[in-house]
């Protein structure tokens, strides 16, 4: 049996060897073939999640009710004390110093990804600002979101907090934070498919030890992480109950 | 049946008013008029069983209601009924929700200090196995012209 796993794309590029790094050591531990394919987008991802190519998935919080409630899958674990919480940003010299000082016709810029996109466009209600309202202009790297703010092309730039915070301080005191989410129950998660759920407990197991060793430790800092937080299954359903909410 | 307000709790010049519940059941509440603003970026999240009884709720719920966590686990939902909030608003709500869909609307909130703040809510049904087990409610920061005419609204209803 070959478990079949994916990273949901929200990660920094430089983390593609570190994703591989985990693999390989899951596979050693759980002594079980698992296979590795990261997706370049949300929709080549959902995509192989319809086609059934899925068994595990550390997934974008916005795809868990797909994976939960149509799939199957259930929860494992979420990374502790890391929350999936995003910036809105404009030009530091932008009159713009509050969401509320937002006009209608607001242009905005991000990387396609669900959870930025429906919090964002969420954190720009208090400004009476809606799909009706604004331009959206979607760009394939952080970089470029950064620098269409910059330029003045668009007025309000959407990103997740740590990529912001990973731009360089050259970038970053040219821009000024409007505002900062704090959704807290709202994070990424470790989902089983039904085809590897004779592993689960096994892998819950691996996952809640894995700070404990060096070797664990260091991956996990890599990754980003500190260390992973056993969820019940309870805890899953909770969170796609929030996220429903917030579509509408 | 909820306790009244104790008149110890409240801040500022207050009105008395006497609410009515859809039970029958009353309560004595003072409002002061004093707007609480509504905390940037955060989601005000609570979850009741099917009764709308409080089972959970967040920090900033515990935050903005003003009551300590303790006072708020256990009561009917309806203890932050504010009086300038039609009844009609809430039996949209009920009938919304046990039919198994989405409500959204905005909503006044009384605090415990006689103070209130607005939200635009949504509340959805817990589907477990396909049974309603309960309820939550995930509440976010509405325009200041949303709210204007939620008042003028309302003020129109019973
Ligand atoms: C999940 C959930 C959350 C609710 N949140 C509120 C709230 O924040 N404020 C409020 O006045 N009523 C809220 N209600 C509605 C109350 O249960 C109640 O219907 C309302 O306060 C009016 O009281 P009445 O129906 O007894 O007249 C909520 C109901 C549910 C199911």
């Amino acid at each position: 049996m070959t478990i079949n796993f994916t990273v949901s794309p929200s990660f920094p590029n430089e983390r593609i060897s570190d994703w591989y790094i985990f693999n390989t050591w899951m596979q050693r531990s759980l002594e079980v073939s698992i296979h590795l394919e990261l997706h370049d987008s949300f929709k080549s991802q959902r995509d192989a999640i319809a086609a059934g190519q899925v068994d595990m998935i550390y997934a974008n919080p916005f795809d868990a009710s797909l994976l939960v409630r149509e799939k199957g899958f259930k929860a494992i674990a979420k990374p502790a004390d890391h929350a999936d919480e995003m910036v809105v940003f404009t030009a530091a010299g932008n009159a713009i110093n509050q969401i509320r000082d937002l006009q209608p016709g607001t242009r905005l810029a991000y990387v396609d990804d669900p959870a930025i996109n429906t919090i964002g466009h969420i954190l720009l209600e208090p400004a009476n600002l809606d799909a009706s309202n604004i331009q959206d202009n979607v760009r394939d790297t952080y970089i470029q979101v950064a620098k269409e703010v910059l330029r003045g092309n668009v007025d309000v730039g959407f990103m997740p907090v740590e990529a912001f915070n990973s731009l360089s301080s050259l970038v970053q005191r040219d821009l000024k934070v409007l505002v900062t989410s704090e959704m807290q129950s709202i994070q990424h998660v470790f989902l089983v498919g039904p085809a590897a759920l004779e592993k689960a407990d096994a892998i819950s197991q691996l996952l809640a030890s894995m700070h404990e060793t060096d070797k664990g430790q260091a991956m996990l800092t890599s990754l980003g992480l500190s260390r992973w937080q056993i969820l019940q299954q309870e805890d899953v359903e909770f969170m796609i109950d929030i996220i429903s909410t917030l579509g509408h | 049946m909820i306790a009244d307000m104790n008149p110890a709790w409240i801040t500022g010049e207050a009105s008395e008013h006497v609410l009515t519940y859809a039970d029958g059941s009353t309560r004595r509440v003072y409002v002061t008029g004093i707007e609480t603003p509504y905390p940037q970026g955060k989601l005000i999240v609570s979850r009741t069983n099917t009764q709308g009884i409080i089972t959970h709720c967040n920090q900033s719920f515990v935050d903005m209601a003003g009551y300590e966590e303790a006072e708020l686990i256990g009561q009917p939902h309806c203890l932050l009924r504010h009086p300038d909030m039609p009844h009609g608003a809430f039996k949209d709500l009920w009938e919304t929700v046990h039919a198994g869909k989405q409500w959204h609307g905005y909503v006044k909130n009384l605090r415990k200090d006689g103070g209130h703040y607005w939200v635009y809510a949504t509340v959805v049904p817990n589907v477990r196995n396909g049974e309603i087990v309960g309820y939550t409610s995930v509440r976010r920061e509405p325009s200041r012209e949303k709210v204007a005419a939620a008042e003028a609204l309302y003020k129109t209803m019973s």
